[in-house]
């Protein structure tokens, strides 16, 4: 392809395609490349200031904005939803730098970016799952240092890790940790998987897609490469458990056994559900799928 | 239902930044020229070129008119903005001794040579509310200036350079300072290039410094003045002034070419005693700063930190490296501050699965 092809088309723009320069973008993808060899590890890159806030995705944003190319279908998702206030932005952001396709339905998307969900329909082959990450290092809650921490995952020193999942049980009688629950990646670095629900873990483990994970303040990128083992931290006695919505059903599509909000009525104050990911339900509500959990789901 | 008001996002947002931009300008006053606030606005445009780490007073100003005057909202858009431009070469190490000096205090001699030039510092003001400056008007101010300038007139003298040498110098000439450590040609690193590992080296995180957050740096420097640490700093000399700016010249080999000028300050200072060696003789130790702009505060909270993070057995926060460099980027740290107002409705949901399970269903 001709570098032209990648520019806008003449008009007000005045930046390149996808923002950054195409120097800052290939800086990118080679710590990706080295992130995709070494699954779970931290590989830190440059990561320059973007027009969006640190922490509202930066990280995310340049992996997206380093692969993206005219012919991509982007689907881009905060918490699940679609038209969430930081989805809205970013997706803002990116289709006005590259005039992309965007969608909706998470089985057209080449890039899907997201953060803290994966969706409910399970991502293939060709795909490509970018997450935003705010703290890529799951050793901090025992460690604050970068330095110590680089060590132990470069000596393989997780006991301290173990120890203190070990005390919550003994403290709380169960493992605390809600969300971005840690995960030892093909069999060797424990990783974070940014901040998903439990529930979402399956989606990585020997999942077809690519998954990048991208922390802009902390400037880290790391990757779960297709086919990949990623297995929560549990013990034989304790075993990792996901979120539970036994006995509750999306009010909206009638899905049951998908991931959902909790909602208060404006007027009634009355507890209801919906499925987090608004994209399945909208399908499933338009009659394009049929719901999960239904006899033909 | 919940799905109504997330969709009526797009619009909520579109309609948030009209009225912001309705706020700022409802008044009744013509908008604010971004010329006066180069002009007006030193201090402040000087610390958004700093912490923006962008030398360009024009485009900070006129990020403090987007952001209605908030220096952190103004250096962020600096920050951005500059991520968007190219860089074409890196230039030449500038010596501050060949300093255009407009401020150049010691506090360590009463006298020193080239003499003490107090320049422009509102320290010796009586901080009184001058409500004159409320009926300031375009000819107030022609004849301020005018009186000004025809005294300024009869003492035109530029100061010449070369007539400021180091007060550090004087004082490693007496070998009561550590002498200069040859960096053996090792390029410095470069912040914007790669990302911060630790430890880092000294040129590394004095660029981390230059562009961290004034109040950051300030309550961190603060820290170690006060009683979390050791540094008690000695000025020994601060200097505000404009240093050139020079390239190699691209063909012609030994040559330079000046593309211009910038106002920096520097700072060095003394703390306490050390030694080099067990065999060496005790010297004072040094700490150095040197920012974008006009910002004493800055560039003598940056020197107590260098020294402080060079500190032989780290013990308080402000001599741990980590610790400093990672928590005074402002731009990083009001943007994760800032990240806890998006929507968490996935985490807390899991949240609060897991309170619920701990409590055991005891609802």
């Amino acid at each position: 392809m001709r570098l032209a092809a990648l520019l806008p088309a003449a008009g007000p723009q005045r930046y390149n395609f996808a923002f950054l320069d195409e120097g800052a973008k290939r800086e990118v993808r080679r710590a990706l490349l080295k992130a995709v060899a070494l699954p779970g590890h931290q590989v830190a890159f440059a990561s320059p200031e973007l027009p969006i806030a640190r922490g509202w995705g930066t990280g995310g944003l340049q992996v997206t904005m380093s692969l993206i190319g005219p012919d991509d279908v982007l689907k881009i998702i905060d918490q699940g939803s679609d038209a969430s206030v930081n989805a809205v932005s970013l997706r803002k952001l990116l289709v006005a730098t590259t005039g992309v396709r965007t969608t909706y339905d998470s089985r057209e998307a080449t890039l899907l970016q997201s953060r803290h969900r994966l969706p409910e329909i399970p991502m293939t082959d060709g795909q490509i799952a970018v997450l935003q990450v705010p703290l890529p290092e799951p050793l901090r809650i025992v460690e604050p240092s970068e330095v110590e921490t680089r060590r132990m995952h470069a000596e393989g020193d997780y006991a301290r890790m173990w120890v203190s999942l070990y005390e919550d049980i003994v403290e709380n009688g169960a493992i605390s940790v809600a969300t971005g629950y840690p995960c030892r990646v093909n069999g060797h670095y424990i990783m974070s998987p940014s901040p998903i629900p439990r529930w979402d873990m399956r989606m990585l483990d020997n999942a077809r897609q690519l998954t990048l994970l991208g922390a802009g303040r902390e400037k880290r990128v790391y990757a779960v490469p297709p086919y990949t083992r990623v297995e929560p931290l549990e013990f034989d006695d304790v075993r990792f458990q996901v979120e539970s919505f036994e006995g509750l059903r999306c009010t909206r599509c009638g899905s049951v056994g998908t991931y959902l909000d909790e909602i208060y009525d404006e007027q009634t104050g009355e507890e209801t559900h919906i499925c987090s990911d608004s994209g399945f339900c909208d399908l499933v509500r338009g009659g394009q799928i049929p719901p999960k959990g239904s006899r033909d789901g | 239902m919940g799905y109504v008001a997330v969709q009526g996002g797009i619009e909520a947002i579109e309609s948030s930044q009209k009225l912001n931009r309705y706020l700022r300008l409802k008044g009744e006053e013509i908008p604010i020229a971004v010329r006066q606030i180069m002009e007006q606005m030193g201090p402040l445009v000087d610390r958004v070129i700093s912490e923006g780490s962008l030398y360009s007073p024009f485009h900070a100003a006129l990020a403090l008119k987007q952001a209605s005057g908030d220096p952190l909202e103004a250096s962020f858009l600096l920050r951005a903005y500059r991520s968007t431009l190219r860089r074409l070469v890196d230039s030449l190490p500038v010596r501050a001794e060949g300093m255009r000096i407009a401020r150049r205090i010691s506090s360590a001699f009463k006298t020193i040579p080239g003499g003490q030039v107090l320049g422009p510092t509102s320290d010796y003001e009586q901080r009184i509310l001058d409500f004159s400056l409320a009926e300031e008007t375009a000819e107030t101010q022609r004849a301020y200036v005018g009186e000004f300038e025809k005294v300024l007139g009869t003492h035109a003298e530029p100061l010449d350079p070369g007539r400021f040498q180091k007060v550090v110098q004087m004082l490693r000439d007496q070998g009561l300072v550590p002498p200069v450590v040859d960096a053996g040609g090792r390029e410095p690193t470069d912040i914007t290039q790669e990302s911060a590992t630790f430890p880092m080296d000294r040129s590394g995180r004095l660029q981390m410094l230059a562009r961290a957050e004034t109040g950051g740096v300030l309550a961190l420097a603060y820290s170690s003045m006060r009683g979390y640490g050791t540094v008690h700093p000695t000025i020994a000399e601060l200097r505000v002034g404009r240093v050139n700016i020079s390239i190699p010249h691209p063909w012609r080999e030994g040559t330079t070419i000046t593309l211009g000028s910038i106002e920096i300050t520097e700072v060095e200072i003394m703390a306490s005693v050390q030694r080099g060696g067990e065999e060496d003789a005790p010297t004072f130790s040094l700490g150095y700063g040197a920012c974008f702009g006009h910002n004493e505060i800055k560039a003598i909270s940056m020197a107590v930190l260098d020294r402080a993070m060079m500190s032989e057995r780290p013990g308080a926060p402000s001599e741990d490296m980590e610790f400093v460099l990672l928590h005074t980027d402002g731009i990083e740290a009001s943007g994760f501050c800032s990240h806890f107002k998006l929507p968490h409705y996935v985490t807390f949901q899991s949240d609060l699965d897991r309170l619920r399970a701990l409590r055991g269903g005891k609802e």
